[in-house]
């Protein structure tokens, strides 16, 4: 079995338009939700997110890109284009059938869908924009990043709702593992920031109004957000070979399912998949340092997150930092895990962790130790990043330090 | 009793309890107003459709969160206590509309 480590990073997201802003974000303790800015944002009755204010498509692609690009497209585009250029990989022609792209998103080109929708049955138009197909099927922006970087091999879109970028990571993970292929574009990419979306999420009476404080006494639910974070993973000697700078190896990864409600978290299937990525990567829990928790500042999850920690871990759950940097960059839902991986890198290469922010009450049902409202200095030798999906698809991938 | 005669608060009282019979799969002649909510054996998706349906049937919005605490939710306790919440959202909204 092959050795798989992470060469390249790159995201956009609310925090910032590069891995550099966003590390220095999660440094900082910065939030990037703020409210809403989109048409009929006043018939919501949830009006904030972590959104990318400053986006504009025009300063990035043509016009004629923007007319096959839906947002989620667009943001997995610019963080492998970040990721490919750090990581120095050049695909040759006896390389590119060896590599491939993994793109998770929960809803695909659901701005697309949104804008014709409204064509047809608010503006009554008869016709939509030819490329409506293309622009909103899931796996798009794989299919994209595959053609701009010639990858040849393997390319498609998990989509298991917030676990999907987990699922690509560890997919890309299992294919360099197995021998199958030599490096491979991974991460997720979602942009559920519109009407419709939300309304959507509105309805099931799981979003906050005003904060994502996951961990706290008082949370009251969690904040979409939107962005995307994609890396380079690659054969370990392959990346010797080269001289490449080797950010860190993924160690293991483990999926499983629920088997138990459409919405509610199990404790069971959780402490499940940490238990399973930690004997994937022959790591033993108190190797640990962090966890970057999936922390959706939910009621449900947070305590049986919390739970399922200490089953697995047990005293040394008190000892290690369990952080939820959700409360700042938002839920990016399918792509959610990507940009969490940023964070369990920089605690591994810098020694920062990550805090929870929007921190404000102690709740006994999640005392652990969750970094709060302020970033610390720590060393992490390894750590695992969790994602636990409605439905009860769990992905956990476990990190090691180089 | 807010502004709502005896009548029409008859009437709100059966159609509450029409709906959460109906989401509740229980028949309406054994629930009345002392009914529990949390003994009725909803899930949390079913208690987020009785919302639904509720708000849909008086047009009105019933502020709720699924992560409020137990305890944070009285208006949700018995099917009395719902019929109090509506009269109360529907007196809000007329009111409104007044002015």
């Amino acid at each position: 079995m092959r050795r798989v480590v992470i060469t390249g990073q790159g995201t956009v997201n609310a925090l910032g338009m590069n891995v550099r802003e966003t590390l220095s974000a999660f440094k900082e303790a910065r939030l990037g939700i703020g409210a809403l800015k989109f048409p009929d944002v006043e018939r919501l009755s949830i009006r904030i997110g972590a959104q990318m204010t400053g986006y504009n498509p025009q300063d990035h692609f043509t016009a004629r890109e923007l007319a096959v690009y839906d947002r989620f497209t667009q943001y997995a585009i610019l963080a492998a284009k970040e990721a490919m250029l750090q990581s120095g990989l050049k695909i040759t022609e006896e390389l590119a059938p060896r590599c491939g792209a993994i793109v998770g998103s929960a809803a695909g080109g659901l701005q697309t869908q949104d804008v014709a929708y409204r064509e047809v049955f608010e503006d009554r138009k008869n016709a939509v924009h030819p490329l409506t197909v293309p622009r909103l099927m899931v796996s798009a922006a794989a299919s994209h990043l595959s053609t701009i970087h010639n990858l040849r091999g393997p390319s498609y879109a998990p989509s298991s709702a917030c676990a999907s970028s987990n699922h690509a990571i560890g997919q890309a993970f299992h294919l360099i593992r197995g021998g199958s292929c030599t490096a491979m574009l991974a991460g997720g990419a979602e942009s559920p920031l519109c009407f419709g979306g939300i309304k959507a999420w509105e309805a099931l009476r799981v979003l906050s109004p005003d904060a994502c404080r996951p961990f706290s006494a008082n949370r009251n639910g969690l904040v979409q957000g939107e962005g995307s974070a994609i890396f380079v993973l690659e054969d370990r000697e392959h990346a010797r070979a080269r001289g490449a700078d080797i950010l860190a190896e993924v160690a293991g990864f483990a999926m499983n399912g629920d088997a138990h409600d459409i919405v509610k978290p199990s404790r069971q299937g959780a402490a499940g998949a940490m238990a399973a990525a930690l004997a994937d990567a022959r790591l033993d829990p108190d190797d640990i340092g962090y966890i970057n928790a999936h922390g959706t500042g939910t009621r449900a999850n947070d305590s049986i997150e919390c739970a399922a920690i200490r089953d697995v871990f047990g005293p040394h759950a008190e000892t290690m930092a369990v952080t939820s940097t959700k409360s700042m960059h938002g839920h990016l839902m399918g792509a959610t895990g990507a940009v969490e991986l940023l964070a369990v890198i920089m605690a591994m290469r810098d020694g920062i962790i990550a805090p929870t922010i929007g921190y404000q009450q102690h709740d006994p049902d999640c005392a652990l130790d969750v970094v709060p409202n302020a970033a610390r200095n720590g060393r992490v030798t390894a750590a695992l990043s969790n994602a636990f999906a409605f439905g009860g698809l769990n992905a956990v991938l476990a990190l090691k330090a180089v | 009793m807010n502004t709502v005669g005896a009548s029409n608060h008859q009437t709100i009282e059966s159609r509450v309890v029409d709906i959460i019979a109906r989401q509740a799969m229980v028949g309406a002649q054994q629930l009345g107003v002392k009914s529990e909510i949390a003994a009725l054996g909803l899930d949390s998706l079913g208690l987020v459709e009785v919302i639904f349906a509720l708000e849909q049937a008086f047009d009105i919005q019933i502020p709720f969160n699924a992560n409020d605490r137990r305890d944070d939710q009285s208006a949700l306790k018995t099917v009395g206590s719902v019929v109090e919440m509506i009269i109360a959202l529907l007196a809000q909204k007329n009111g409104s509309q007044d002015q």
